[in-house]
């Protein structure tokens, strides 16, 4: 090839991948965000600066990866907090967990053969838990992370409120609290309403964990095996063990679940989603999944007095024998489970791998699935929707994938 | 482990048989690319600036680049970086034993490393012993690693993280080569320290063999007291271009201490195939690599850890304009593209029985401009993109590098 050939060459690479990159618009070149709404990451409004770099670091705890000599097991569920809540969303069926041995409020029955919680992965050298013989079993899907601070947040006696064991209104709805005891790093709130000793449960699908710092040091033990201060006796060994994990990191945790923003409704002024969620409310699945609820006092101003739309009262439902496992935890039965908010829920596809994996432990694939799953006090609502026309039922759908 | 031995042993029997010359290139001060040259002989074909009269040669290479990456709209801004300056020193006692060395210092002074040295006794062609620091002989970016060699700021994916690049062990074995009119076949075979079970119990969550690079005491002790094998054999028609065949094996977990035994041997195997070619009509230049890995570990282990994984690249270089520039008498331009895949992670999940993600695919146009054949400014663009283990929407990345390289 001659010199101007090659030149030619050269100048015709450069004009066609210039025209290239600049027809290919730059998003592509230097990818953009995702819209805000699309994502279920991302902080609450208003956090001072300092709230910013707790919650930076919190981002950073909660990737941690923890190894055999960084603390991980020796048996365990996962070794990550976002290996289980990918992109602060849903879990995936390869990272659910499994708790057994409680069949009534008495208590759990196995606590010195595992319980409550298995662990089923193990560290080289070390075998995993299995379940004790004759001890019932439930497995549970990670549940998604965001909005957490504003479901804190919300008084005791806003959830009670809600609360109608009697079914005093005749609309088939009863919904309690769970009373669960506190463990001792858990201070109930300044506001908080007792029973007997024991306070209302609001986080897992068992509403088992009083607030988020429960729910972080039960995490860090029972599912990585990692002791804490606050928590120090080895899922293993049975024995207290040094730290694995400091205060200031778990702390730096909490409030990141504090602050991950609510999810965000997309498309909510489409008439379509409109006419969606008014079946939602005339099929009365607002009678649990309660559109609007409002947080009581907080220490963080993007969380303080404010209403939002989770789509739970936090209360115990029965939920029919269909979903009835056999396990529990705290004073609710075997049947009952916490409304799960439905924010987010048209996004739980991208956190579980492109398919929906919904209820307590992922057997419905889908919302429609879902829904003729529900049984006992949501019975009636199932049979409302299942009388819905094809049209009615993708618009309810659609609704609940906007959220 | 016997197995490994055995070949040992075998490829030294079939390397007496043999003849040929030896290698005599080093210390040239630049290195002159002929039909023969394979990478096998990359430790020596480098430039080397000779001391005086004495058998002393020295030198090395440096890079250093702009990094501008933007993941999913969010950036760290704009980095300049020093990735590594890289010292040769090496000597000839005899002209049949020789001693070479590679001191490698990344991002400034953050990693300072032995990548290389080692003493060779080149008795024949067809075999020569070496014994020191080796290279590992796994893929051929392993062994032709330099900087300069390369049209991409980065380094390939796969031959830096699927495969550890740079990964070298203290150990022994045996190399050669034989050449023919047409023909040209090389092997080496070293037993060395080995790996140990970080590769499936560490901070990024995969297996990964990269993450016992970390481990600096297999220097002075084998993890268990077991050697790795590393073999390669590559055959080179000197019209047509190479291809290499390469396997690592051996067991990498701690499986006894002070006499008890702690767990069941488990074992680690490594397959890659490399080739390399460049059309004489159009002198575009080709290469690829590709490796496949196998580590056995028990079944109630972390999902994030695969037992199997795979990837590679395609590199496409192509000379396209050269002339007389700015006082360089052979200063030509080059438009490149490289292609990486790695899955590092290729089984499914027991639940779902749907696929196991954690794969990450790039690609990267490139244009470089060298001046002298051993000094290459270059201009980058990496579009990435990377899936988490369940194969959620992956994580987009842009990344826009200006940088040098150069050998010194």
């Amino acid at each position: 090839m001659n010199t101007r050939y090659k030149m030619k060459i050269l100048f015709q690479y450069l004009f066609i991948s210039g025209i290239g990159l600049l027809s290919t618009s730059c998003e592509k070149i230097l990818p953009s965000s995702p819209e805000e709404n699309e994502v279920l990451d991302g902080t609450i409004d208003a956090l001072s600066t300092a709230e910013t770099a707790k919650f930076l670091r919190g981002d950073v705890a909660f990737a941690r990866v923890f190894t055999s000599t960084t603390g991980l097991g020796p048996l365990f569920v996962s070794n990550s907090c976002i290996s289980c809540h990918a992109g602060d969303g849903k879990g995936h069926p390869s990272t659910s967990l499994v708790r057994f041995g409680q069949i009534n409020e008495t208590g759990n029955q196995f606590l010195n053969q595992g319980g409550p919680q298995l662990q089923h992965r193990a560290i080289v050298g070390f075998m995993p838990e299995t379940i004790p013989s004759g001890a019932t079993h439930s497995t549970f899907i990670a549940p998604a992370n965001t909005g957490l601070g504003f479901l804190e947040a919300v008084s005791d006696a806003d959830i009670l409120a809600l609360s109608d064991p009697e079914d005093k209104d005749h609309d088939g709805i009863s919904g309690v609290p769970n009373w669960i005891e506190l463990a001792d790093f858990v201070k109930p709130k300044s506001n908080a309403i007792s029973k007997n000793g024991k306070y209302i449960g609001r986080f897992g699908r068992k509403a088992g964990a009083y607030n988020l710092l429960n729910q972080t040091v039960n995490a860090y033990n029972q599912d990585m095996g990692v002791v804490s201060s606050f928590s120090a006796r080895d899922t293993f060994s049975g024995e207290n063990q040094d730290f694995e994990v400091s205060d200031n990191e778990i702390a730096d945790l909490v409030l990141y679940l504090q602050t991950l923003k609510a999810p965000l409704q997309r498309n909510s002024t489409n008439q379509d989603i409109k006419d969606g969620k008014g079946l939602f409310i005339k099929s009365q699945c607002s009678s649990c999944h309660i559109p609007q609820m409002t947080t009581g006092p907080s220490s963080i101003a993007g969380i303080n007095n404010k209403t939002f739309a989770a789509y739970t009262d936090l209360l115990m439902h029965d939920m029919g024998n269909g979903l009835d496992d056999n396990y529990t935890e705290g004073t609710a039965k075997t049947y009952e489970w916490r409304t799960t908010p439905l924010w987010g829920l048209g996004l739980s596809k991208d956190s579980q791998g492109g398919k929906m994996h919904l209820l307590h432990d992922g057997r419905a694939k889908s919302i429609d699935e879902a829904i003729t799953l529900h049984g006992g006090e949501a019975a009636n609502s199932r049979q409302r929707y299942l009388a819905l026309t094809v049209n009615e039922k993708q618009l309810l759908i659609k609704f609940l994938e906007s959220l | 482990m016997l197995k490994h031995y055995a070949l040992f042993i075998l490829l030294s029997v079939i390397s007496q048989r043999a003849f040929s010359q030896i290698d005599s290139t080093l210390f040239k001060r630049i290195p002159k690319t002929d039909s023969s040259k394979m990478n096998i002989d990359a430790v020596y074909n480098r430039p080397f600036l000779q001391v005086g009269r004495t058998p002393l040669g020295i030198g090395g290479y440096a890079e250093l680049n702009t990094n501008y990456g933007v993941t999913d709209g969010i950036s760290e801004g704009m980095s300049f970086q020093m990735r590594r300056m890289t010292l040769f020193l090496g000597g000839s006692l005899h002209p049949k034993i020789k001693f070479m060395s590679e001191i490698e210092f990344e991002d400034g002074t953050k990693e300072i490393n032995i990548e290389f040295a080692a003493i060779d006794f080149q008795f024949d062609n067809i075999f020569n012993f070496r014994g020191g620091v080796v290279v590992n002989p796994i893929g051929a970016f392993n062994q032709n690693h330099d900087g300069p060699k390369w049209e991409f700021i980065d380094r390939p994916m796969s031959a830096t993280e699927l495969l550890p690049a740079t990964f070298s062990n203290v150990g022994m074995g045996i190399y050669g080569k034989k050449y023919t009119k047409q023909w040209v076949f090389a092997y080496e075979a070293y037993l060395t320290n080995g790996f140990d079970d970080s590769i499936i119990d560490n901070d990024f969550s995969r297996t990964s063999l990269s993450a016992a690079k970390a481990n600096r005491d297999r220097f002075e002790e084998s993890s268990n007291g077991k050697p790795l094998l590393t073999g390669k054999v590559a055959l080179r028609n000197r019209k047509v271009g190479e291809l290499g065949l390469s396997y690592m094996g051996g067991v990498y977990n701690k499986f006894q201490d002070d006499g008890f035994i702690l767990a069941p041997k488990r074992a680690l195997k490594v397959l890659a195939i490399d080739f390399n070619s460049v059309l004489k009509k159009t002198k575009t230049a080709f290469t690829a690599e590709w490796a496949w890995i196998n580590v056995d570990f028990p079944n109630n282990y972390a999902v994030q850890y695969g037992n199997t994984q795979n990837g590679g690249f395609l590199d496409i270089v192509q000379p396209v304009f050269k002339k007389p520039l700015m006082g360089f008498p052979n200063s030509t331009f080059y438009v490149s593209c490289r292609l990486d895949r790695v899955d590092w992670n290729t089984g499914k999940f027991t639940e779902t029985s749907s696929k196991i993600y954690d794969e990450t695919i790039s690609i990267m146009p490139a244009i470089s401009w060298r001046p002298i054949t051993s000094t290459v400014v270059r201009l980058n663009y990496r579009h990435q993109k990377k899936w988490d283990l369940l194969g959620n929407p992956p994580a987009n990345s842009g990344i826009i590098q200006f940088g040098l390289s150069s050998y010194f």
